[in-house]
């Protein structure tokens, strides 16, 4: 982003980044081979019910991603990015139910307004730090479900009736007709991807280092010429833009939206999966978006009666075996394997 | 570390038990079981309608032991949803394409059906007996699948219309409805019942369920010089209405909706006395009503309480509509005298006659019929006496629209 005109890094500091040891060639592509083939298989092994939870536990996963571009690298708490999802969520809806547009053509404007609008509450989190923005962008969840039911935009939004809107089917020229879930899910992991792929670009570059360094010490940012506020108030935008994307993949994988869809819980969730995946960790959020959709589940499997207390049991044991979340088991695990090798 | 260790496994396994699902030609139907599926909002704001669940899963209970229907048991699945949508379609999704249900039985809240609506319709799955309110349940025509149970906010408007135009045939209505699905289901029943002459006697005012009060809408519904009130708003905006009508002077006919009638939450608030002389409406017998202390329909139900539900709480009415309803699903079973496609469970759940259900108040039936898909269309109504609802009168059916 353009945010790198602005962060004047002395040209020494990347000697001191520890340079990582660079991997074979052939060792790279047989990890990038691996990967494809863990994210593609799932379409042709698992039925359809199963594929659909693992597509809304990816798009899970990418919601989660948006929130720790802002939270995790950036330092500013959000408990409002629900707000983000609902917003892209809707604007898909919106345009797919009443205008026709297909799918992917209202992912760049979702983008666009969940970017605009993150933008502008960037401004309002200049002045609030820590707790009081936590409690900002906590009143902006609280106020979606009513803002989405008011009759002004009623003719749009649906109402409480909310909208329908229709998957998008497998074109014409895939091979081996693939069923509207496998086509799904290939929507999702490769819009996913991409997201993953670029937010991963941003953040192990300079704008990566200036937004994090703004998180861990923002007087000494200030102090080494990064222009702090436009860090944050972009941070903001992308993050709300990760997000609002993830909501559009989540109205069509649903095939409806409702303003009771997006209750302050989707808010929470998403925070607990990004502290249970791992703060400021990329790979992190997939594993959040996992936890978050699946060990609900489990808790309910194992009481019905009261599968709140459940969950909450499992989030504290999860919290206390991974204290710093998947991302930290992963690296312990690659730091003991390094020790080894 | 071997307890970290542990706990991983443990996690891991449960994440990767197997799904195993046979197909077969009658999906969820064996020579020894029916499967059926459900969703309830056993956590999150609604979780205090958990208790329907909780019934239906001992009511079959009881039901299996008995021997089941037609050789077969019953094998209840319900999976919580937390009352939002998206979960809903999960947890329908796993109960169709994993669970391999054979139907989906009274599934609770209205957004929560509509999200699933189109899915079930799509595949044919039988959606028999939804707990909501809403009238769009009764669409024979669009939605075949989906059949409604309790009368709809629409036929409630039709019966208090009904009630007025004999009680005061040149009467000026007043409605105050709170402006969503369940406010303008009652305008849409003055309408059928007014026709034509709605726009000359009906004066109409909404209010948001987010407005702080209904002050306004109150003084400017009495300034119209009706002579009738209908409120269709939640709780709170009723127990205002009620006070702030008595405290402007205004003596109007008053129908409440039945949503808004309990003791706790809206009639003390308002002031006991200030509600007297109010009308409401209702289908079920309440559990509180010392005169169903000898009935032998509620009698049928405290048994089941007391035998299978020891520690309920006798005073949640959940609890005789959860009886109610699963008691109209078994005559439907029942019909279906053995042949447990999902053809026929439709069918049967579309043609039952006049069936009597214990804990539906003397005189209202169940009927259906394949162009008819609102199971209950008659309510008695009740009045305000300052400390209880006393019913007076017989019956009344909503309209045929």
């Amino acid at each position: 982003m353009s945010a790198s005109e602005n962060v004047a890094i002395p040209a020494t500091i990347p000697q001191a980044v520890p340079v990582r040891r660079g991997m074979p060639a052939w060792q790279v592509a047989l990890v990038v081979l691996g990967g494809l083939v863990v994210a593609i298989a799932p379409a042709f092994v698992l039925e359809s019910f199963p594929l659909f939870q693992l597509t809304m536990a990816v798009i899970m996963g990418l919601a989660v991603l948006g929130l720790n571009m802002v939270t995790g690298f950036n330092g500013q708490i959000s408990l409002g990015h629900g707000a983000f999802f609902a917003l892209g969520a809707y604007a898909t809806a919106i345009l797919m139910s009443h205008l026709d547009w297909s799918f992917w053509a209202t992912l760049p404007v979702s983008a666009a307004v969940c970017g605009l609008v993150g933008y502008g509450i960037g401004f309002p989190a200049l002045r609030l730090g820590g707790l009081y923005l936590a409690l900002t962008t906590f009143s902006l969840a609280v106020a979606v479900p009513q803002i989405l039911k008011h009759k002004s935009i009623e003719d749009w939004t649906g109402g409480v009736q909310g909208l329908f809107l229709v998957k998008p089917d497998a074109p014409a020229w895939m091979p081996g007709g693939l069923s509207a879930d496998q086509w799904m899910y290939f929507v999702a992991i490769g819009v996913s991807g991409v997201c993953f792929l670029l937010c991963w670009n941003l953040i192990r570059g300079r704008i990566g280092r200036a937004l994090m360094a703004t998180r861990d010490h923002p007087t000494a940012a200030e102090a080494m010429g990064m222009d702090t506020a436009t860090l944050k108030t972009r941070a903001f935008a992308v993050s709300a833009m990760v997000t609002g994307i993830a909501g559009s993949l989540s109205a069509v994988a649903v095939e409806f939206v409702a303003p009771d869809s997006f209750s302050l819980m989707v808010s929470i969730t998403l925070f607990v999966g990004m502290v249970v995946g791992g703060v400021a960790s990329i790979l992190g959020s997939l594993f959040g978006g996992l936890f978050v959709l699946f060990v609900p589940n489990i808790a309910e499997a194992i009481s019905k009666a009261a599968p709140g207390v459940i969950y909450g049991i499992l989030l504290i044991a999860f919290l206390f075996i991974l204290p710093d979340g998947f991302a930290g088991l992963l690296r312990r695990i690659a730091a003991r394997l390094r020790g080894r090798g | 570390m071997l307890n970290r260790r542990t706990l991983l496994t443990a996690t891991a396994g449960a994440l990767a038990a197997p799904a195993v699902a046979r197909a077969q030609e009658t999906p969820g139907v064996t020579a020894s079981e029916i499967r059926i599926g459900n969703t309830m909002p056993y956590s999150g704001p609604a979780s205090a309608y958990g208790s329907i669940g909780r019934s239906h899963q001992h009511f079959f209970r009881m039901i299996n032991d008995q021997g089941g229907i037609a050789g077969r048991k019953i094998n209840f699945i319900t999976y919580d949803d937390g009352y939002s949508p998206p979960k809903t379609v999960e947890q329908t999704r796993r109960l169709v394409e994993q669970d391999k249900v054979a139907f989906l039985f009274n599934p609770l809240g209205t957004a929560s059906n509509s999200a699933i609506l189109r899915y079930v319709n799509q595949r044919k799955v039988p959606h028999l007996f939804l707990s909501t309110g809403a009238d769009k349940w009764g669409n024979y025509q669009d939605t075949p699948w989906t059949i409604g149970w309790q009368p709809s906010y629409r036929t409630e408007a039709q019966i208090y219309m009904k009630h007025m135009l004999e009680q005061r045939p040149n009467a000026k209505l007043a409605l105050l409805y709170q402006n969503d699905d369940f406010g303008k289901d009652y305008v849409t029943g003055v309408r059928d019942i007014l026709g034509s002459r709605f726009d000359s006697i009906v004066r109409t005012v909404s209010h948001e369920a987010t407005d702080p009060t209904i002050d306004s809408q109150v003084v400017s519904l009495q300034s119209s010089g009706a002579d009738v009130l209908l409120t269709a708003t939640t709780p709170k905006f009723a127990a205002q209405t009620i006070r702030r009508v008595a405290d402007v002077g205004w003596k109007p006919l008053h129908y409440l909706t039945n949503v808004s009638i309990s003791v706790g939450t809206v009639m003390e608030p308002a002031g006991p006395e200030r509600g007297i002389g109010i009308i409401t409406s209702a289908y079920l017998k309440d559990p509180t009503d010392p005169g169903w202390a000898n009935d032998a329909g509620m009698n049928q139900w405290r048994a089941f309480m007391q035998k299978y539900i020891p520690d309920g709480d006798m005073k949640d009415g959940s609890f005789p509509f959860a009886f109610g309803v699963a008691s109209t699903l078994m005559q439907v079973l029942k019909q279906c005298e053995g042949n447990f496609s999902r053809e026929s469970i439709m069918r049967q759940a579309a043609n039952i006659k006049a069936l009597e259900v214990p804990t539906l108040l003397p005189g209202i039936l169940v009927n259906t019929a394949p162009d008819n898909f609102h199971p209950i269309r008659h309510m008695q109504l009740q009045k305000w006496s300052g400390t209880t609802w006393e019913r007076f009168g017989g019956v009344i059916e909503g309209a045929k629209v």
